[in-house]
């Protein structure tokens, strides 16, 4: 239901919206950020389409650790948000519960109105396969891959061709502005660059979702601020972001912060800061 | 909650192509150690595929010369009376034989008492378990012996004290050409012809062979046979081996001994079974301690392996995808090790082979079979570790250390 071609191509371009869910208006971009979630709020026009929905949705891992207590939270199409808060507090587990990497131990997580309680493995690696997509710290980069292979496979578990995943990992690259490193193997690349990358494999297959696990934590603060300007461009062109930071100045420049102490949703300010 | 659900992705399969890819991405950057645990199914499969070429080859060559002695040859003895005392065969008893329908030559040797030397200064008790024999002209046609130098003997001859030695007989009188003579049964015989080994009639191997007439008129040979050899059509060969005893020996059959000497050889032909069998199992052993090899290769590269593995679960691979992954993986290790250990195998039956001066054989099917049954070594042995890899949830995959 994805057209391909409905995702927007270069910087640049400032075409509206994530891909048209059939039977509903895609949300302007620029007014995505921000946007409270209230129907009707935006003189007539229908809020952006839910993306993720936790409804007291809660961690326990074995052993006893509540990593995530009854959380509430939802996220819009078009959104940027951060998740805040300390080490240890529940973030990743959070992010993996979105990512529907893990199942909740309690309460409800949708993926664009799925129940993921509902859902086979198989169902769910496909909707991770087409509709999210992860950036992580450490950015998990096979070293044997040319930066374009690395890439192109974001796509290996759609079943599509060798050929046009790679044709459609050189755009992506390109969108990251690493269009002249695509042959360049990770050792080659500087840590932001392999960040770059990394983000470049988790959007080529043009997700509804992206979730980024502290994607400047292994960076210094250059390549960081670079990574985070590459988030925020791709949100300005319609791509919805979560991401996990501890930098307190970057989070306060986004538009939404979620912020989790000791497994708690403690705030979610939608206030929106203009970036 | 929310009444607006978009139409659920439809799980994709990879193509054959990309499976194939996937499978063989672990062994890229690990090129030792694949090289290493394929090695073990290698040795294993090459000393099976070793074993099977080397007696197929060492059977063709049997075949062989089977095929070319012929398996049509039979041969009649006297055996015992009932009375324990030696039979004798009737003096026409190969003209007899000769009369039966699908014979197609006999002919025939006697026993005689004379004993060869070297010379007469010899003592006459060293006979250097020499034979004398009386021989049908016709021997040599109907036996498949060779003459290596020298003629046979014919009716001129065969009156005359001439002699033809055996291949054995020739090298313990040390006579190596034609000319000379030797002290036969008394007097001086002219060595008039050499023979080569003769496989199916090894007893003219160490025998002195001398004219029927001759023997009589020199050695006091009775003129009774004692071997008559009969070569017939090679599908009647049961129905005359049925026969030859009531037709030498009407009134008692059962003091004729009738052989086939080709069966000594078939039977060795059989014996290489058992030799094989034995051998192989030792093969299989070592392929299973290849495939246990495998195993532990591939469980170490779980371990080490776990976050690719959340990296795939997170771009969408299921737990089958992730499984069919490192099943591949092993099967190509283990069939890799089988086409290696076939090649090996091969490229040493054939040097054992040539340096024999064997005919090189080896079935394509124990090839095939070889590396298919690696292959299902490497299925076994894969199974348990790409099962845990795909049992792996995607985050407990993804957690470092
Ligand atoms: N797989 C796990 N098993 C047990 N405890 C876990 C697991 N993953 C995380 N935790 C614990 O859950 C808590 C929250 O972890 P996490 O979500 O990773 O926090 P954050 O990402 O905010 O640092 C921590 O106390 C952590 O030790
Ligand atoms: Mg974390």
């Amino acid at each position: 239901m994805t057209a391909p071609d409905a995702y927007p191509g270069a910087a640049g371009d400032r075409r509206p919206g994530p891909p048209a869910i059939p039977g509903q208006a895609a949300a302007p971009a620029s007014t995505a950020p921000g946007f409270p979630g209230v129907p009707g709020g935006h003189g007539g026009l229908e809020p952006p389409g839910e993306v993720i929905t936790l409804q007291g949705a809660g961690k326990t891992y074995p052993g006893g650790l509540t990593a995530l207590d009854n959380a509430d939270l939802t996220i819009r199409e078009g959104e940027l948000v951060a998740i805040v808060g300390p080490s240890g507090s529940g973030k990743s587990t959070l992010l993996n519960l979105m990512g529907t990497l893990d199942r909740p131990s309690s309460g409800r997580v949708e993926v664009l109105g799925h129940d993921v309680a509902t859902l086979s493995d198989r169902r769910l690696s496909a909707v991770r396969a087409r509709w999210i997509g992860f950036v992580f710290q450490q950015f998990f980069l096979s070293p044997h891959l040319s930066a374009l292979d690395n890439v192109a496979t974001g796509l290996l578990y759609h079943g599509i061709g060798h050929s046009r995943r790679r044709e459609r990992a050189a755009e992506a690259l390109t969108r990251v502005g690493l269009g002249h490193r695509l042959d360049h193997k990770p050792h080659e690349l500087s840590g932001g660059e392999r960040q770059r990358t990394a983000i470049a494999r988790a959007v080529v297959s043009r997700p509804r979702i992206v979730l980024a696990d502290e994607p400047t934590g292994a960076l210094d603060s250059t390549s960081g601020a670079a990574v985070v300007q590459l988030l925020r461009d791709l949100n300005a062109q319609g791509t919805t972001i979560a991401v996990i930071t501890h930098d307190r100045q970057l989070a306060d420049s986004l538009p939404r912060r979620v912020r989790i102490l000791d497994g708690r949703i403690q705030e979610d300010d939608m206030a929106g800061t203009a970036a | 909650m929310t009444a607006r659900s978009e139409k659920l992705p439809t799980p994709a399969r990879l193509r054959p192509r990309d499976v194939l890819a996937v499978g063989l991405s672990g062994l890229r950057g690990r090129k030792l150690r694949a090289v290493l645990s394929a090695l073990g199914i290698a040795i294993g499969v090459a000393a099976m595929v070793a074993v099977v070429g080397i007696g197929t080859s060492s059977q063709a060559r049997l075949a062989d010369q089977i095929a070319k002695l012929g398996t049509n040859l039979l041969t009649v003895a006297p055996g015992q009376s009932f009375a324990g005392t030696a039979a004798q065969l009737p003096s026409d008893a190969d003209a007899m034989v000769e009369r039966i329908g699908p014979v197609e030559s006999a002919t025939a040797t006697g026993k005689t008492d004379a004993t060869v030397r070297r010379n007469d200064r010899i003592e006459p008790g060293i006979t250097g378990g020499i034979q004398v024999l009386a021989s049908r002209e016709d021997l040599l046609g109907t036996v498949g012996g060779k003459l290596r130098a020298g003629r046979f003997l014919d009716a001129a001859t065969g009156n005359f004290p001439t002699v033809v030695l055996g291949d054995t007989a020739a090298k313990r009188l040390g006579v190596t050409e034609p000319g000379g003579q030797v002290w036969l049964g008394g007097q001086w015989f002219t060595v008039i012809g050499l023979l080569d080994p003769v496989p199916l009639a090894d007893d003219l191997d160490v025998s002195a062979l001398v004219g029927w007439e001759a023997a009589i008129k020199y050695l006091g040979f009775s003129g009774n046979p004692t071997t008559v050899y009969t070569r017939t059509a090679e599908s009647a060969v049961e129905a005359v081996r049925d026969v030859l005893a009531p037709t030498v020996n009407p009134k008692n059959p059962n003091e004729v001994k009738v052989s086939r000497p080709s069966d000594a050889l078939a039977a060795q032909l059989a014996a290489k079974d058992t030799f094989n069998a034995l051998l192989l199992g030792l093969g299989a052993v070592a392929l299973l301690v290849g495939g246990v090899g495998v195993a532990n290769t591939m469980v170490i590269a779980v371990l080490e392996r776990r976050q690719e593995i959340g990296l795939r679960r997170a771009l969408g691979a299921h737990r089958g995808q992730i499984r069919t992954q490192f099943l591949t993986e092993a099967v190509t290790l283990a069939g890799l090790g089988g086409i290696a250990g076939a090649a090996l195998g091969g490229a040493a039956t054939y040097a054992y082979a040539t340096a024999k001066d064997w005919p090189f054989a080896i079935p394509i099917a124990a090839l095939a079979g070889a590396v298919a049954a690696s292959a299902l070594v490497g299925a076994v042995a894969g199974l348990y570790p790409a099962g845990r890899a795909a049992r792996l949830t995607p985050t407990e995959a993804l957690a470092t250390g």
